[in-house]
């Protein structure tokens, strides 16, 4: 594609997300078709777990999709929220409780609490996607369901972590995985439905004598790949969470049965 | 440096020495009592320093509830000229924030995680008796802060890190340092103290390769690293940066390894030191050469400086100084003690005993062309190759290229003078400033001649005959 013709492509493809996202407050979402895979943590003996068919949105939820539902829903705005529901940084970069300048309207919405983020997706007859769901999704690259051996690829995920501010980007913008899913990698983190199940209801491990957080060797007892860093990161930063906190780097999609 | 002769013998001084150590020395206190005298008198807000510099000695403080606050942030920063690297960081720098305390302290912890992070981080610090050195508390979302507490039973100088998942990495990038916890009363006073903390870094790219170097999982577990170095990049005690100090001055270097992975030969070329406290910990060896210091382990090294100079800091596994970084510097002015070290007072021909005198004569008729580059190689190889590389190269920030050089083609006196007499102090060649100590060559007129011409002869420089006549009005 010649300069002309990719910078074309992209305020064409950037005035359709817009125009899109204006019409349907719903983001478009794709099938997954069921499977198994082993998880880092949580899976007894590390058997595979069997992963149902369900459907998860392709983008990330963006401030101008989270503003909508703000407005009919203004228990969940910034000045309204309890604080059992979000500490006080949530929404805290917005402008005000319905403006998120300067942040981007395509941009992914991130510094919302894990209660905003589901009460969102019941709003669409939608639910958060589990942590499993999520990480299934999360093992494919381009062409493969599961990437999870090949160097590139943690490579890709792993040099996330060294570029900053990547939260402004627009949702969109990172490879389509093999289901036609974007931004599993790359864009920021998300919140899955059961994300403090590991170290918070994670009694079977608790009982073979290992620690419900993430430190030092007991990390690597129950692992199922101890060269799965990327992983690592993802598990570590879940467990470091609590449902009303809301950070910059962390945003969500919806998924359903 | 040695003081004075301190085998005066008699186990009664031996005893006295080392009780003096550790002032009112809590070695003689358990936990219990440390308990017990729980008489904590008013709080303070700890000093955090960066490093190489440390906070004020407790002195004669009572013990205190301290208040730390550290910061983590991730941000990108300069490894060596050209390339930089995504550290994560206790306090903003690497090494970590030093933190001082005294035996008996309540420390009151706050770690905070700067919102634009993007992973979360904690804290196991050596220094506290409790699950994970305190890891267990302190797991800190980005954007959040954690409080826990802890008291210092024993004095000594501990390592502290990161131990989040996957804990090597958080390590490698950087999240180390140290914490002090002084005996009652305070280690005895010195003129200067400094912070150095070693550290070894796997990058995507080889040493210097240029930009933002990410990091390498595999070098990593294979414990290779593309760098290692004092006080989080290369040249971090160089230069303008060196530690300093005077000649009479007694200095007090307290020496960290993060690691991840490698254990220190801890040096400095040029100084024996008087007192170590081997692992950071109660017990003290006297007239040490090099100490070792564990991945994750510390040492206090004493001196006192005798001699004007610049003393290198080294790792003495000696190639990390060489090729990885692991250089740094102490510059003592003042007066020269000739009867310490005289500098070179003669020089002259060696001949063994019985010997060879001939072969020693042996090129009587100064060699030319090719044969007199190809003797100047050889020497080259022998001397020259080991700082300045295979072709000439040099190593970025230490040691000065000779390929191509500006500095060497615009001058070969200088030059000449720099192998028969040494070199120190700064020089810019090729646009790019160097710190560092040449030491003088012993070579003979005829081999530094045929050297200097090798060298004139290769790699793009100027292609000039040196003569030995050249050379002994240099000399």
């Amino acid at each position: 594609m010649s300069v002309k013709a990719k910078i074309q492509f992209l305020i064409f493809s950037s005035v359709m997300l817009i125009s899109y996202t204006v019409k349907a407050q719903g983001t478009k979402m794709v099938t997954v078709k069921e499977g198994k895979y082993v998880p880092l943590y949580g899976s007894a003996d590390k058997q595979p777990v069997k992963v149902e068919t369900f459907k998860m949105d392709i983008y990330p939820v963006t401030n101008a999709q989270f503003v909508t539902f703000l407005k009919e829903n203004p228990t969940y705005n910034r000045s309204k929220i309890i604080g059992l529901y979000a500490d006080k940084s949530y929404l805290s970069t917005w402008k005000s409780d319905l403006d998120y300048s300067p942040l981007k309207a395509n941009a992914p919405v991130t510094n919302v609490s894990w209660f905003a983020a589901k009460k969102y997706c019941e709003c669409q007859g939608k639910r958060l996607p589990t942590m499993d769901e999520w990480e299934y999704v999360a093992m494919a690259d381009e062409t493969r369901k599961d990437a999870r051996t090949k160097e590139q690829f943690n490579k890709y995920i792993l040099e996330w972590y060294e570029k900053p501010k990547t939260y402004l980007n627009p949702v969109g913008q990172t490879f389509k995985n093999y289901w036609g899913i974007y931004d599993m990698h790359g864009l920021v983190w998300e919140w899955t439905s059961d994300f403090n199940s590991i170290f918070l209801s994670g009694e079977s491990r608790k009982d073979k004598g290992s620690d419900k957080d993430l430190f030092c060797g007991s990390a690597s007892i129950n692992a199922s790949d101890l060269m799965d860093y990327a992983a690592f990161m993802r598990f570590a930063f879940r467990g470091s969470l609590k449902a009303n906190y809301s950070t910059r780097n962390l945003g969500f999609r919806c998924a359903s049965n | 440096m040695k003081k004075k002769a301190k085998f005066i013998g008699g186990s009664m001084v031996a005893l006295l020495l080392s009780a003096g150590l550790f002032s009112c020395s809590s070695e003689s206190k358990d936990t219990k009592q440390i308990l017990s005298d729980n008489v904590i008198s008013g709080e303070m807000i700890a000093e955090l320093t960066a490093p190489p510099f440390v906070p004020k000695p407790v002195g004669s403080r009572k013990a205190k509830k301290l208040i730390v606050h550290m910061e983590i942030t991730e941000e990108e920063g300069t490894m060596v000229d050209g390339t930089t690297y995504m550290y994560w960081t206790f306090g903003g720098s690497v090494p970590g924030s030093f933190i001082r305390t005294r035996v008996g302290d309540e420390v009151e912890f706050h770690i905070k995680n700067h919102p634009d992070s993007k992973l979360p981080h904690n804290i196991d610090l050596h220094a506290v008796t409790g699950p994970g050195g305190g890891a267990e508390s302190s797991l800190v979302a980005p954007g959040q802060e954690k409080v826990f507490n802890f008291k210092t039973l024993n004095p000594g100088l501990y390592v502290y890190h990161c131990a989040t998942a996957p804990v090597g990495m958080h390590i490698a990038n950087g999240m180390y340092g140290l914490i002090l916890v002084e005996p009652e009363g305070g280690l005895p006073k010195v003129d200067r103290e400094y912070y150095v903390m070693q550290g070894d870094f796997y990058t995507k790219g080889a040493y210097g390769e240029a930009g933002l170097q990410p990091f390498d999982q595999d070098k990593a577990v294979k414990e290779q690293p593309d760098y290692v170095v004092f006080n989080g990049s290369v040249g971090a005690l160089n230069g303008d940066k060196a530690l300093t100090a005077k000649v009479g001055e007694t200095v007090r270097l307290f020496v960290g390894n993060g690691g991840p992975n490698l254990v220190s030969s801890f040096h400095v070329i040029g100084e024996i030191f008087d007192k170590v406290h081997i692992e950071g910990g109660s017990m003290v060896n006297e007239n040490v050469q090099t100490t070792m210091i564990p991945a994750g382990g510390a040492a206090m090294v004493d001196f006192k400086v005798d001699v004007p100079g610049t003393f290198i800091l080294v790792d003495h596994s000696i190639f990390r100084a060489f090729h990885k970084g692991a250089l740094g510097m102490l510059k003592v002015t003042g007066e020269e003690n000739l009867q310490i070290y005289s500098h070179t007072t003669k020089e002259g021909v060696y001949t063994p005993e019985g010997g060879s005198k001939k072969k020693a004569e042996a090129p009587k008729v100064a060699l030319t062309g090719q044969a007199k580059i190809d003797a100047g190689k050889r020497i080259y190889d022998a001397t020259c190759f080991a700082c300045h590389q295979a072709n000439g190269e040099g190593i970025p920030n230490a040691f000065p290229p000779l390929a191509k050089s500006d500095w060497l083609n615009s001058d070969v006196n200088r030059a000449l003078k720099a192998v028969i007499h040494g070199l120190s102090g700064e020089i810019t060649v090729n646009g790019k400033k160097y710190v560092n100590v040449m030491p003088a060559q012993n070579l003979t007129d005829d081999e530094v001649a045929n050297v200097m011409t090798f060298i004139y002869n290769s790699w793009g420089n100027k292609k000039q005959d040196v003569t030995p006549d050249m050379v002994r009005k240099v000399r």
